[in-house]
């Protein structure tokens, strides 16, 4: 298979000044000499503990932050070059904090409708309002959120619902690629599973690929094929996620799956 | 939302009666030649220095003008360069602030070198200043006084775009591609609202007194058109004799003064988030 994202000797350090009049600084290697690669239609599990560079690799993808070295290519092409705009276009992100990625003082109708019309100027379809209108519409009813919303505030909702939303965000500018940032870390047991049913129904639906984010080894098993763990800013162990879940060859990788609570398993 | 908020603004009694006494003065002001019974300016020399009386229900000046029509007129005086000199604060403080918090870096420290070296000058001489070298008439003091007033608000809104700026929904807005102006005015200015308003409403108490100030000193709005500061310098030479010219204008600047303080003060314990939802 075709390879959609392409991330090459990644680098990513932090530099924390130590005391007040020290010169010395402390260096935190975030994302640290990292390559790996998403396929077409592929959901890619990325795991790891708190801190180990996860949400740092999800934003230097979507350059929000810049890296100092490496290279990251979509389609062959290199990402530092595009406009904000093809980025944009390509690659979208859900975010882990349902509560936070969702501005307080704007409406629904106004959170998805501004997307919607910047996918249109990029593509230079001139829309009507009412066009507009519907196809916020469409996307609220793909994502499983009733219709009639579009004036209606994000305090309205409840965390799952939101989450919904964050997803009807992203998907309104129609991507290739999402970057999924532990979306489904703040929610309970019950509405996870729906979440990452819609999830797996849009990747169906829409032929996504998935940079998938998370720190509970289970769900990233149930979702992904391929899965790569990581640890203080550096791939330990990479490969299919049943053989790494059944056969962990990595000392970390084996902590992590003994640390999975038994409970589960009385169920 | 908003009637989350009204329930509470009827319980805080302070804001309330802030705004009642606001609304009055709104209204004398613009029904001023309705409500005053002579004719401000009017002269009546045999009538002078009378105290307060049937007739003249707050006594009349030097030259026998009536002390109550001048102070009804001069609200509109008041409360015109309270409102512009705090939109010009407003619109200049909360657009730096704006760009400060957003974009950060060289823009940032540019802005607030220009908001430090506001701050260090004594704003009231460097008011006097000005004002001596141009000429003392409203429109001057109005821009003067809301060109010196806007380093407070240009700070806090910088701070509170600073700790917003790195919340997911301000990043959610980048990855859609927004123009910056965009995010500025649309994501950015309805969640820095609270603090514009609280500070447009003590800002407009200490313009009117800054206004008042200057009239009092001479620098402000001449004579014969009345404000409440001319009014009380009129009255400072027959302080001995005429106690009503000096004692009511004062007054009607503290009760205004004060009237603005309860209502800022109010909104900000009613507007602020971590106050709980205890009165709605």
């Amino acid at each position: 298979m075709e390879d959609l994202l392409e991330i090459k000797d990644l680098k990513k350090y932090f530099f924390l000044k130590k005391g007040l009049f020290s010169f010395n600084k402390e260096t935190i290697k975030a994302v640290d000499n990292i390559s790996f690669s998403i396929k077409k239609g592929e959901i890619l599990g990325l795991v790891g503990e708190s801190g180990s560079g996860k949400s740092t690799i999800a934003k230097l993808i979507v350059r929000l932050i810049y890296p100092q070295e490496g290279k990251i290519f979509f389609k062959k092409e290199e990402i530092g070059k595009f406009s904000r705009e093809k980025l944009s276009k390509n690659v979208q992100m859900i975010f882990q904090d349902p509560f936070a990625s969702l501005n307080p003082k704007l409406s629904i109708g106004t959170i998805i409708g501004e997307v919607v019309r910047v996918r249109n100027k990029i593509s230079g379809e001139i829309c009507s309002k009412g066009e507009v209108r519907e196809e916020i519409k469409r996307i609220l009813a793909t994502v499983g959120l009733p219709i009639n919303i579009l004036s209606d505030y994000p305090h309205q909702f409840s965390g799952g619902q939101r989450q919904r939303i964050g997803i009807a965000r992203a998907l309104a500018m129609r991507p290739r690629l999402i970057i999924a940032d532990e979306p489904v870390s703040s929610l309970d047991i019950s509405i996870q599973a729906q979440i990452i049913n819609l999830l797996l129904d849009l990747k169906e639906e829409f032929n996504l690929s998935f940079l998938f984010i998370a720190h509970d080894l289970n769900l990233v098993k149930y979702l992904s094929q391929r899965m790569l763990v990581m640890y203080k800013g550096k791939i330990v162990e990479e490969g299919l996620s049943e053989e790494i879940y059944r056969n962990p060859q990595n000392l970390y990788t084996q902590q992590l799956i003994e640390s999975i609570p038994k409970i589960k398993y009385w169920l | 939302m908003f009637k989350v908020f009204w329930e509470r603004f009827k319980h805080n009694k302070l804001a309330l009666s802030g705004l009642i006494v606001i609304l009055v003065l709104t209204i004398q002001a613009c029904f001023a030649p309705f409500i005053a019974p002579y004719n401000p300016t009017e002269q009546n020399i045999a009538n002078r220095l009378s105290p307060p009386s049937g007739k003249h229900f707050l006594g009349t000046d030097e030259l026998g003008r009536d002390v109550f029509s001048r102070i009804v007129y001069g609200t509109r005086i008041s409360l015109s360069v309270g409102f512009v000199a705090v939109g010009v604060a407003v619109l200049i403080g909360t657009l730096l602030g704006l760009w400060a918090g957003f974009f950060g870096g060289w823009v940032d420290n540019l802005i607030m070198r220009l908001v430090d070296i506001m701050l260090c000058f004594p704003t009231f001489f460097l008011i006097l200043m000005v004002i001596a070298f141009l000429s003392p008439n409203i429109f001057n003091i109005m821009l003067v006084i809301g060109l010196t007033s806007w380093s407070g608000l240009t700070r806090l809104i910088r701070g509170e775009c600073l700790s917003m700026r790195e919340r997911e929904f301000i990043q959610a807005a980048r990855l859609a591609g927004l123009k910056n102006n965009r995010i500025i005015f649309v994501h950015l200015l309805p969640n820095v609202f609270t603090p514009i308003l609280v500070f447009a409403t003590l800002g407009i108490g200490s313009a009117i007194l800054t206004e008042s100030a200057l009239s009092f000193l001479g620098l402000g709005v001449q004579p014969p058109t009345p404000s409440w500061g001319n009014i009380l310098t009129a009255g400072k030479d027959y302080i001995h004799t005429a106690w009503w010219l000096s004692f009511f204008p004062g007054l009607a600047i503290l009760i205004t003064v004060l009237a603005y303080n309860l209502l800022g003060e109010g909104l900000r314990d009613i507007l602020d988030p971590k106050m709980g939802d205890k009165n709605g």
